[in-house]
């Protein structure tokens, strides 16, 4: 009996400081934050509870608010299918040539590792700008030079096909995931004679359905969180005519500079509930399209 | 693929009035160094260098807090047995899909109330309870190691913390490599933090300096800008060579499937 007490104090104690933080910094801020969306609070006075006004104001008055979830849904779902495309492809070139001169590889994994940074955004702003070499690439070809940041849809074009460059993190486990393919598969569908083609969609494609799930959930949670680009690219505006300001820049923007904490909770749980149904909705056509290997074959 | 970053590299070697003009063709018609001295003169009275000294102190004690605690609880969850676990896990694997901005808020209040604002606190402290993602990577990783090694050191009358710090951390060495190379990307990187709690340039990390490039220029400095952001990345890239193996093993061997 007392060794049991002792079992259970003891994975108590090694977990205690998920635990803890859990209660500290997860759940009662979320509890807090559930609140305070009921609330007006700036801050500095006590929070006045309004009920659901900051939720009828988000629906109903808000038009900041849509556009924001708008352009947030077209680079969420623009965005996290080019990646992932992007990445897949890369990462079969990369199998393929698997003992290739490292440089090469250097080359694909570089936008990877340096993908989410203030320097990075800040080239992507130059590379975009009005005499900038994307202009002068459309110039070379006898079109006319777009302006970038006067055009909203111009605009979220540049951080989407951002977020395409940053594909490496993917990538990386799209291919410890082909590596995990058996040989013997390609094999035999060689000796059946089935071409390339074939053994992508054959293959390739059905035995990565658990990590193309993986993937997906986790950047799209990652892109419905997107901040630095954004707030980079537009000076932290969400400008052009608010079309980079994506949902996270938005909901920053209410609580930190015109201080609505009240109204960013309730942001930031309407984000939550949008999160939760996209996860959910994936899970759950999940079993018509992952493939799952059945266990001990 | 890596046009931009050689155009980064390439411009930053070139005056600034030439930038634009000259955008087409990589190679700078004359090399200049007046770039990197001008930009490590830094903004606002700071040299870069005290930047990069921020950075590293954020970025050293955040990571040490997020691979220590996580290898704790991840032993914590792969090998021992105790009422609520599977519950717990569970919680674990929530958290590890809930976005960061649900709390964004009221963490900030917190934070506030009880004074830590203008610290590196808020930054530093939470890392040192765990982090889902690792806790998540080094389970999978302590669930490759055979069961019959705990078993026996504990036949030796090893007990479990022993048994943790002795055996089971020395074989995770490699996860624990892969989860310091990410703290330290996301650490790096990180932007919305600094700009939450850290308000006083002297205390700005990389990120929050170049930034602050960003809003001082107006056309003028360009060269300076695009030199610190190159010796921003020089760490990232670093860090990679040195470690791109457990990068990638790290990964493949956590078994995503």
């Amino acid at each position: 009996m007392r060794a049991a007490w002792k079992n259970h104090l003891t994975g108590y104690a090694f977990i205690s400081p998920f635990v803890i933080g859990f209660l500290a910094f997860i759940l009662i801020p979320a509890g807090a934050s559930l609140y305070l969306s009921f609330t007006s609070y700036d801050l500095f006075t006590t929070p006045r509870w309004i009920g659901l006004d900051n939720y009828k104001e988000m629906f109903f008055q808000d038009s900041k608010y849509w556009q924001s979830l708008k352009v947030t849904l077209i680079y969420v779902f623009l965005g996290v299918p080019l990646r992932l495309a992007f990445a897949l492809l890369i990462a079969m070139l990369l199998n393929t040539a698997s003992k290739a001169v490292g440089i090469y590889r250097t080359v694909y994994y570089l936008p990877s590792i340096i993908g989410g940074s203030v320097a990075v955004s800040i080239m992507w702003r130059n590379i975009y700008g009005d005499e900038g070499i994307i202009n002068l690439l459309l110039n070379t070809l006898g079109l006319d030079s777009i302006r970038w940041f006067a055009e909203p849809f111009a605009a979220l074009w540049m951080l989407i096909s951002l977020s395409v460059w940053q594909f490496g993190s993917s990538m990386l486990i799209f291919l410890a995931g082909l590596k995990n393919i058996p040989n013997e598969l390609y094999e035999a569908a060689n000796v059946d004679g089935a071409g390339p083609v074939r053994r992508f969609f054959g293959i390739t494609l059905p035995m990565l359905t658990p990590i193309i799930l993986f993937n997906t959930i986790l950047q799209t949670i990652g892109a419905f969180m997107t901040f630095t680009p954004a707030y980079i690219i537009s000076k932290g505006e969400g400008g052009p005519l608010d079309g980079t300001l994506l949902y996270s820049l938005y909901l920053f923007r209410q609580g930190f500079v015109y201080f609505d904490m009240g109204y960013a909770s309730a942001m930031a749980w309407m984000m939550l509930i949008i999160v939760s149904i996209f996860t959910a909705i994936l899970f759950a056509t999940s079993k018509f399209w992952v493939h799952y290997e059945s266990k001990g074959d | 693929m890596i046009y931009p970053v050689i155009w980064l590299l390439m411009s930053s070697f070139k005056p600034s009035e030439q930038i634009f003009q000259t955008a087409g063709s990589l190679i700078p018609t004359d090399w200049i160094w007046t770039n990197y001295s001008q930009g490590w003169e830094g903004i606002g009275g700071h040299s870069f260098g005290v930047f990069i000294k921020n950075s590293l102190v954020l970025v050293v004690l955040a990571t040490i807090g997020a691979v220590a605690s996580s290898a704790l609880i991840a032993f914590g969850f792969a090998r021992l047995k105790f009422f609520g676990s599977t519950f717990w896990f569970g919680v674990m694997m929530v958290t590890l899909m809930l976005p960061h901005d649900v709390t964004l808020v009221p963490q900030y209040i917190m934070f506030s109330k009880i004074g830590w604002l203008n610290s590196i606190k808020p930054i530093v402290i939470p890392a040192y309870f765990g982090a889902p993602f690792f806790i998540f990577l080094m389970i999978q990783f302590i669930r490759t190691i055979p069961q019959e090694l705990d078993e026996a050191a504990t036949i030796d009358g090893c007990g479990k913390f022993r048994l943790f710090y002795r055996i089971i951390l020395p074989l995770i060495a490699p996860a624990l490599a892969t989860a310091a190379i990410f703290s330290f990307y996301w650490r790096w990187e990180d932007l919305i933090n600094p700009v939450l709690y850290l308000n006083k340039p002297s205390m700005y990390p990389v990120s929050m300096a170049l930034k602050m490039y960003l809003d001082a220029d107006t056309l003028s400095n360009w060269g300076a800008m695009f030199a610190m952001s190159i010796v921003s990345l020089v760490p990232v890239v670093a860090v990679f060579f040195a470690f791109q193996k457990h990068i990638v093993e790290g990964i493949s061997t956590s078994g995503l499937k």
